[in-house]
């Protein structure tokens, strides 16, 4: 390898990296406020003076000084290992995500949208991982309902997502975007809602957090953490928001095709996939404020009797209209 | 099943968008200082000038957290027949850690020694802090509000129905 294409991966893998830090935190603060002030209150105000706009900041900094426990009886290796398990697949998705034309990605792959969904599939380890290693019976039982949950939610999930394959002919998530049209939201809106569903039971968010459920379960496969491992688990389910978010926003919403077209750079392109990015991660903080937990077997009717359905008749319908369209 | 949730959702969607853009009920406490109405029962200030060492409130308090020593002096009045004895406040403590706020005291003080005050802030680490003796309840006096103007279309004070009754009294007697 030569120094420029040194520099260019090392540019791209720390611009992957840097928004692997900034934006699940800023998902995190728009979450602590605007879910706050959805229920009349104001949220953090001290840290940071400003409206608390460092309390994210300063809640990482006490989970570091906190001691990680590591209960006797719980299989050690798997425990410790279970958190990065958990928020790798994230880092890496990060990666593949594309934030604008002209190979505006870390890692274009032309197998992208394959590749995300592959990875994203590996999170549901990380979650057996923490709820067989903590030898506690409240995280075996969020493990197990998050398992059922996951593979369940996994397959109306990927079928979403090969409709839009499908419509748009490719697995490549920055080609998907290309080919995009403005009426593919009308024909593929059941998808569009199939997949934001599904996704948020795929990061396990409310109203999907059954395997959480802290009245039930106090804290599900997490109840046994503590300290920078806790972190890592709740940096992995905003880094989860974001993911669904953009992939919600890349793949069903235009990406970075803003509506006066495309002739404009890179930036402006970002910024329109940010913007779309955010709008659906305060979807998904919205659901979690105006919506009740389902129940474990709601959860899974759900699925397997309203969104698999709905997916694949997403994809038919999405098969005849190519047919139809030639 | 979803069929019968989704409203239940819209509504609730609606409602949390409808307080996003309202204004929070939060009270910022340490930095703003809270509006209380004039009457609050925070603490109690004692005028001691007013006091007579009555023992009234001692008395009537339900769960005795008034303390009062005094003892009598004689004043020689020049030209009256004989001395007068007067009652002279030596102490006067109030234990707030059993104060349960009630308000007896003020009320059965005939000669209007005692009175509320809206604040609120003297928390201490130690629980004896909490009795608060004659000089600290008399640094509470700046703090009374001026009492509430009555109602113009309610009944007069009954102070003011006296006086009047006997002011006509006195005119018609001329």
């Amino acid at each position: 390898m030569s120094w420029p294409e040194l520099t260019d991966v090392a540019l791209r893998v720390t611009g992957a990296f840097v928004a692997f830090l900034v934006l699940p935190l800023l998902v995190g603060q728009t979450e602590h406020k605007v879910m706050a002030h959805m229920q009349g209150r104001l949220g953090p105000m001290a840290a940071g003076g400003f409206h608390g706009w460092a309390q994210l900041i300063a809640d990482g900094v006490k989970f570091l000084q906190k001691e990680q426990i590591t209960p006797i009886a719980a299989d050690k290796t798997v425990f410790r290992l279970a958190p990065v398990v958990a928020l790798l697949p994230y880092l890496l998705i990060f990666v593949l995500l594309p934030l604008g034309p002209d190979g505006l990605v870390a890692q274009p792959l032309d197998i992208g949208l394959f590749a995300v969904l592959a990875i994203l599939g590996v999170g549901v380890v990380g979650v057996l991982m923490a709820a067989w290693g903590s030898a506690n019976k409240y995280s075996l039982l969020g493990g197990l309902r998050a398992a059922a949950q996951l593979l369940g939610y996994e397959l109306p999930f990927v079928l979403a997502a090969a409709s839009i394959a499908l419509a748009a002919g490719t697995l490549s998530l920055a080609e998907i975007v290309t080919a995009w049209q403005p009426w593919w939201l009308a024909w593929q809106l059941p998808a569009l809602v199939v997949f934001f569903t599904a996704g948020l039971a795929e990061i396990r968010r409310p109203p999907f957090d059954a395997p959480i459920a802290e009245s039930e379960l106090v804290f599900g496969y997490m109840t046994e953490y503590s300290g920078l491992r806790f972190a890592l688990f709740l940096l992995a389910e905003y880094a989860g928001i974001v993911v669904i978010s953009a992939l919600t926003a890349l793949l069903f919403l235009g990406g970075w095709r803003g509506p006066f077209d495309d002739a404009l750079g890179g930036v402006v392109a970002a910024g329109w996939l940010l913007l779309k990015t955010f709008a659906v991660a305060l979807a998904i903080i919205w659901l979690r404020v105006a919506s009740p937990r389902l129940r474990e077997d709601q959860l899974q009717r759900l699925c397997w009797l309203v969104l698999v359905p709905v997916a694949l008749a997403q994809l038919v319908l999405t098969a005849a209209v190519i047919v139809a369209l030639g | 099943m979803s069929r019968l949730k989704t409203p239940g959702l819209i509504t609730g969607l609606a409602t949390t968008a409808r307080n996003l853009f309202r204004r929070a009920h939060t009270r910022q406490y340490p930095k703003v200082r809270p509006d209380l109405p004039p009457r609050s029962r925070g603490v109690i200030a004692l005028l001691e000038e007013n006091c007579t060492s009555c023992m009234l409130c001692a008395r009537e308090c339900p769960d005795w957290c008034i303390y009062i020593e005094a003892h009598k002096e004689t004043v020689e009045v020049p030209g009256a027949s004989r001395p007068r004895q007067k009652n002279v406040l030596d102490e006067f403590v109030i234990d707030f850690s059993l104060c349960m706020y009630c308000g007896i005291c003020i009320e059965v003080c005939p000669f209007d020694a005692l009175f509320w005050t809206p604040e609120f802030e003297y928390a201490e680490h130690d629980i004896r802090d909490l009795l608060h003796d004659k000089q600290r309840l008399r640094d509470w006096m700046p703090t009374v509000p001026a009492p509430v103007t009555t109602d113009v279309l309610g009944e007069p004070a009954p102070e003011i129905v006296a006086a009047h009754a006997a002011a006509e009294a006195e005119g018609s007697a001329r």
